[in-house]
């Protein structure tokens, strides 16, 4: 479980995160939201103290970490940035041992724990026919499951992930939503951050939407993406199924 | 095919195979040399018993330059492949980013002041210190930057400026047999080495690849970029400073002993790297292992070589190791693309 308390964040001058408190329960899929530049992958960052906060506290379970070295509580939160540059032309299921790296110590080797989280990560990602490719031969759809499945192997109670379905085909993309989906069932909580309003209205418990690196709304998918906060948000007119109320399109306001 | 397939999936194989590899070379190396001695006379002589003569030639003049020149290529190759998981580049050497032309320096200032003659450990530790130097401004330099450019662009500005400062000694050399000295030594060579240069050079050594094999878990975290390692609990800043001074140890005592040697830890780990499925951790120690070999080896043929006049271990490995590095930097730029 992590939570912020009025959280202020400066990325130099400018300041991307504004006096935001959020909570994430234990078992919960929530989703972060909002255009771009509105301080989702800042507030991330964050969390995980891979950059100073200004002003408020960050608890994990209860405890404050805000000022904890990043390298701290390795084990407890997984973290699955954006984008990811992946250095040397690593086997797929090497790379997802990595994620095993919090459990061990400078001389210890892969246990039959480790093996069993990895197999395990590697399964839920649908990441297993490429275990032993160089990942740099992968497609970028097959690399983001690899790294899905690095980050699962953690093991963390907590996951943050950003856009993770960004380099992913409809298909992939709600498997890699359902993977975490699993995981939050499994007992872990994951924060992720999203574009596709309509994964995060069918997959997430809640939402928090920021815009400009404030807290615009918080609460169920349906109530946050309603039509006012998405035109004030993201400047759109959308038109929606009438059942499910996913969003079939949307257009320019105006 | 299949042996090298063997050695990709069983790293105690493959590390098995370079030790075997270089304990044979370094007993070969123990019966080559101006004096022709016998496999026999050689192993006597390695024992302590029989000729004198022998025993001299074999324990007091053949073996330490032996183990000094394994010991050497073992920590320029450690190093390279330590640097280069740091930086997360395949051209990180100690050569190419200046460690070893800084160390270079620090030696030639304890030389050029007699502080060598005074304090013996002054070549070693001015070595040391320069190399540690060097690292914490290319890193000042290249910071985070993991562009290939900035990287070398930083080591050649390292590079030119200890060249530059090392000229200025030769330029100043009050005579020309101490200017001889430091061209002689600059040059790169193991002979007349000996226990007491182990002595002098080994802990220092000792300590800095302590340092980087520690460094084995958290290199490979380092792939996945600097955000990714921190929270799977790699502290960088430790590692960072970790691997700094594993290496400035390890080649800044490799230089005081035998001068500038380059490109062994250029040419070493990519020559195992693809048996080692690419692991920056695991690339470690059979890339330490495959430095001493090459090291022996090059010493062995600078032994062997017909000419009255002895070739410089750092010539040869520098008439070697630079047509590799510019096939290198070809190769990277295609794989680049």
């Amino acid at each position: 479980m992590i939570e912020t308390r009025s959280l202020s964040v400066s990325l130099g001058e400018h300041a991307a995160v504004r006096d935001l408190s959020m909570k994430l329960n234990s078992g919960e899929l929530v989703g972060l939201i909002g255009p771009n530049g509105a301080g989702k992958t800042t507030l991330m960052r964050a969390l995980l103290r891979l950059i100073p906060s200004d002003e408020g506290q960050i608890f994990l379970d209860g405890q404050e970490i805000t000022h904890d070295p990043a390298h701290f509580h390795a084990g407890d939160i997984s973290y699955l940035p954006q984008g990811q540059d992946i250095a040397w032309p690593l086997t797929g299921r090497r790379l997802v041992a990595l994620g095993r790296v919090p459990h061990q110590t400078s001389w210890s080797h892969l246990s039959a724990a480790d093996d069993a989280a990895i197999d395990a990560a590697m399964e839920l990602a649908k990441a297993t026919d490429f275990a032993n490719r160089p990942v740099r031969q992968l497609s970028g759809g097959e690399r983001a499951r690899i790294l899905l499945a690095r980050a699962l192997a953690v093991g963390a109670d907590t996951l943050l992930v950003d856009e993770p379905t960004a380099a992913l085909d409809p298909y992939f993309q709600l498997t890699a939503m359902e993977a975490l989906k699993t995981a939050t069932q499994q007992g872990t909580s994951v924060c992720v951050i999203l574009h596709d309003l309509n994964l995060a209205m069918r997959y997430c418990d809640r939402l928090y939407l920021l815009n400009q690196g404030g807290l615009v709304a918080e609460g169920q998918p349906h109530d946050v993406l309603n039509d006012a906060n998405l035109k004030a948000v993201y400047h759109v007119d959308v038109a929606r199924d009438a059942q499910s109320g996913l969003i079939v399109s949307h257009h320019l306001l105006g | 095919m299949a042996f090298l397939s063997f050695l990709r999936t069983h790293p105690y194989g493959l590390n098995l195979t370079l030790a075997t590899c270089l304990g044979l070379m370094m007993f070969v190396g123990l019966f080559l040399g101006y004096a022709p001695l016998g496999v026999a006379d050689a192993t006597q002589g390695l024992l302590g018993i029989g000729d004198q003569r022998y025993i001299y030639i074999i324990q007091d003049i053949r073996l330490p330059r032996i183990v000094l020149g394994a010991l050497v290529g073992g920590c320029l190759g450690t190093a390279g492949a330590a640097l280069q998981g740091l930086l997360r580049n395949p051209l990180a050497d100690p050569g190419v980013i200046g460690i070893s032309s800084s160390a270079g320096l620090g030696a030639v200032i304890a030389i050029y002041f007699g502080l060598s003659s005074v304090y013996a450990f002054s070549v070693p530790a001015l070595a040391i210190i320069f190399a540690i130097g060097a690292m914490f401004i290319l890193i000042w330099l290249a910071g985070r930057d993991t562009s290939i450019l900035t990287l070398i662009l930083a080591g050649v500005a390292i590079s030119s400026l200890a060249v530059a400062l090392t000229s200025l000694a030769m330029n100043l050399a009050p005579n020309p047999y101490s200017l001889s000295d430091i061209v002689m030594w600059l040059l790169g060579s193991l002979s007349n080495r000996s226990y007491s240069d182990l002595a002098l050079s080994g802990p220092f050594m000792a300590v800095g690849l302590t340092l980087l094999f520690a460094a084995a878990r958290d290199l490979p975290a380092l792939t996945l970029g600097e955000d990714t390692a921190a929270s799977m609990g790699v502290n960088l800043k430790r590692l960072r400073l970790q691997v700094i001074f594993g290496a400035a140890l390890s080649v800044g005592a490799s230089v005081a002993i035998c001068g500038t040697v380059s490109f062994i830890g250029l040419i070493a780990p990519h020559l195992v790297r693809p048996l080692t499925q690419h692991d920056p951790g695991r690339l470690l120690l059979p890339s330490g292992l495959l430095g001493a070999l090459i090291l022996v080896l090059a010493d062995i043929a600078v032994r062997i070589a017909p000419g009255a006049i002895e070739l410089k271990l750092g010539v040869v490995t520098a008439l070697l190791g630079a047509p590799f590095f510019l096939w290198l930097i070809i190769y990277t730029r295609r794989s680049m693309r």
